[in-house]
């Protein structure tokens, strides 16, 4: 990595009142940037000059900042999380851009990703696909013996990649169709990899992969650009498993 | 087993509905491809005897065959609009900029135009019955004798066909989208029936760009072949 330095951005960024209905791009300069700091510090170095000179700082989602929360996300020059693979926004850092850059930073955009404030849209969309079925539902009694259920390494590895997901949504915001395939295909993943997931397996990937269709999101064209944003790094292989877990279920209802 | 229709037209099943009827489409110009060859031996019988034996030796077959490319042609596009059309509703503000990802992504200029090139392959083989299958044929005297039986010179239409250069431009363009749009829609077919393995699925997404050069250029070899060759072969 190269020295750190201070360096100036140039961006446009969407900005959007509560309850309006359309956006707009504004322009801002940002000055002294360290190249050591991340991007959404930048914003707040923003939002300190914003709120100083009077005006209403710009709102963007962020939580954990350190990657692992799947709260933040921005779509920067036209990719979600930015420039940089497998990384949250929050992990991107400045040292990835020039001095005098101009970077554009827009909000996740989908349809059922309704806008709430600038950058910050309402994906409870996800927490309603999970209602349906992401979960196991048996009781689970005291703690058995460890390998009182048996599940082969490979299959425990997979469904472990699959559980990584942190729901960002990132994967919605790079679709050219703005479908949450690979979203919904890791939650169906998860279980439907390991034994326990079993009993439920049929419900479970019909009625997810329903009310992904019912919120309005887009078919997978198998572009793949999800999994190349995904700061989790979840394959598409997923999304072809979820389709086999979807014709069971058809075929077992 | 209860698929419903509600299953079948879903996100999913859209998906598996279009890969079905892409993948027996693609079975059909590969057959179509290699039948067509007959025309390169020079030997107008053979392509002659070649026709005739798909219109009047196949009996019924024939029309299973026919029929059946209908429903699949109109499977085909009835779900691509479908998809096509949640694409537009599904993001009613686009992007300012967009980008790949890079890295592992799939996206390319095949995959973002399928349904431009899917239409515009449809315009060609509509095109191209009308040139062929509803052109002229015994009544306009393009008739032919082989082994003692008359039979429809399809290859005296052929040939004077592709002597016209706006023909063989045409083709060239139409078999190129045929290419780009085969080249995406290879792998993402078996993508969409769910059929994914490490070892295969970057074999088969190799092979669809193999396979999309065939069809591509296949078809217009003979075309060109016989435009170069001035109608001698």
């Amino acid at each position: 990595m190269s020295e750190t330095k201070n360096i100036t951005v140039h961006l446009k960024v969407w900005r959007q009142k509560r309850n309006e209905k359309k956006g707009r791009f504004e322009s801002y300069t940002v000055k002294d940037v360290s190249t050591d700091s991340s991007f959404l510090e930048m914003l707040d170095l923003l939002n300190e000059d914003l709120t100083k000179s009077g005006k209403e700082p710009l709102e963007f989602d962020s939580d954990c900042r350190e990657g692992i929360c799947g709260t933040c996300g921005l779509v920067i020059n036209g990719v979600a999380h930015g420039p940089q693979q497998a990384i949250a926004t929050c992990q991107l850092h400045m040292r990835k851009f020039k001095d005098g850059e101009t970077l554009t930073i827009e909000p996740f955009r989908a349809k059922p990703f309704t806008p709430i404030k600038d950058l910050i849209v309402d994906r409870s969309a996800f927490d309603r696909i999970i209602s349906k079925g992401g979960y196991v539902s048996t009781n689970a009694g005291s703690p058995q013996d460890a390998n009182a259920i048996l599940i082969p390494k490979k299959n425990s590895d997979l469904a472990m990649d699959a559980a990584s997901c942190i729901g960002c949504g990132a994967c919605v915001a790079a679709c050219p169709n703005a479908s949450a395939s690979l979203f919904t295909s890791a939650k169906i993943s998860q279980y439907a990899l390991l034994p326990q997931g079993q009993p439920e397996a049929t419900r479970r990937a019909s009625q997810m992969v329903d009310q992904m269709d019912l919120e309005g999101f887009g078919n997978c064209s198998n572009h793949g650009e999800c999994e190349a944003v995904c700061p989790k790094q979840i394959t598409i292989a997923n999304i072809a498993r979820m389709r086999r877990e979807f014709f069971k279920a058809a075929l077992r209802s | 087993m209860a698929l419903t229709s509600s299953m079948l037209f879903s996100s999913v099943g859209k998906k598996l509905l279009n890969a079905v009827s892409g993948l027996t489409l693609l079975g059909f110009i590969l057959a179509h491809l290699i039948g067509n060859l007959t025309l390169l031996t020079g030997n107008s019988d053979a392509f002659n005897a070649y026709g005739h034996f798909l219109i009047h030796k196949t009996g019924v077959l024939l029309y299973v065959f026919e029929y059946g490319l209908i429903v699949f042609f109109l499977l085909h596009i009835i779900t691509a609009v479908s998809v096509w059309w949640d694409q537009q509703v599904a993001r009613p503000t686009s992007y300012k900029k967009t980008a790949s990802g890079g890295d592992t992504s799939k996206k390319t200029l095949s995959s973002t135009t399928m349904i431009y090139t899917g239409a515009l392959i449809l315009v060609f083989a509509i095109m191209h019955l009308i040139t062929f299958k509803y052109g002229p044929a015994e009544a306009q005297g393009y008739t032919t004798i082989v082994d003692g039986v008359e039979m429809r010179d399809l290859y005296r239409l052929s040939i004077e066909v592709f002597l016209k250069p706006g023909y063989l431009i045409w083709y060239i363009i139409a078999n190129a989208l045929l290419g780009l749009h085969i080249r995406h829609g290879f792998w993402s077919a078996f993508q969409s029936l769910g059929l994914n393995h490490p070892r295969c699925t970057p074999i088969l997404y190799k092979l669809g760009i193999v396979v999309a050069l065939i069809m591509g250029f296949g078809f217009v070899v003979i075309p060109a072949y016989i435009y170069f060759k001035g109608g001698v072969l």
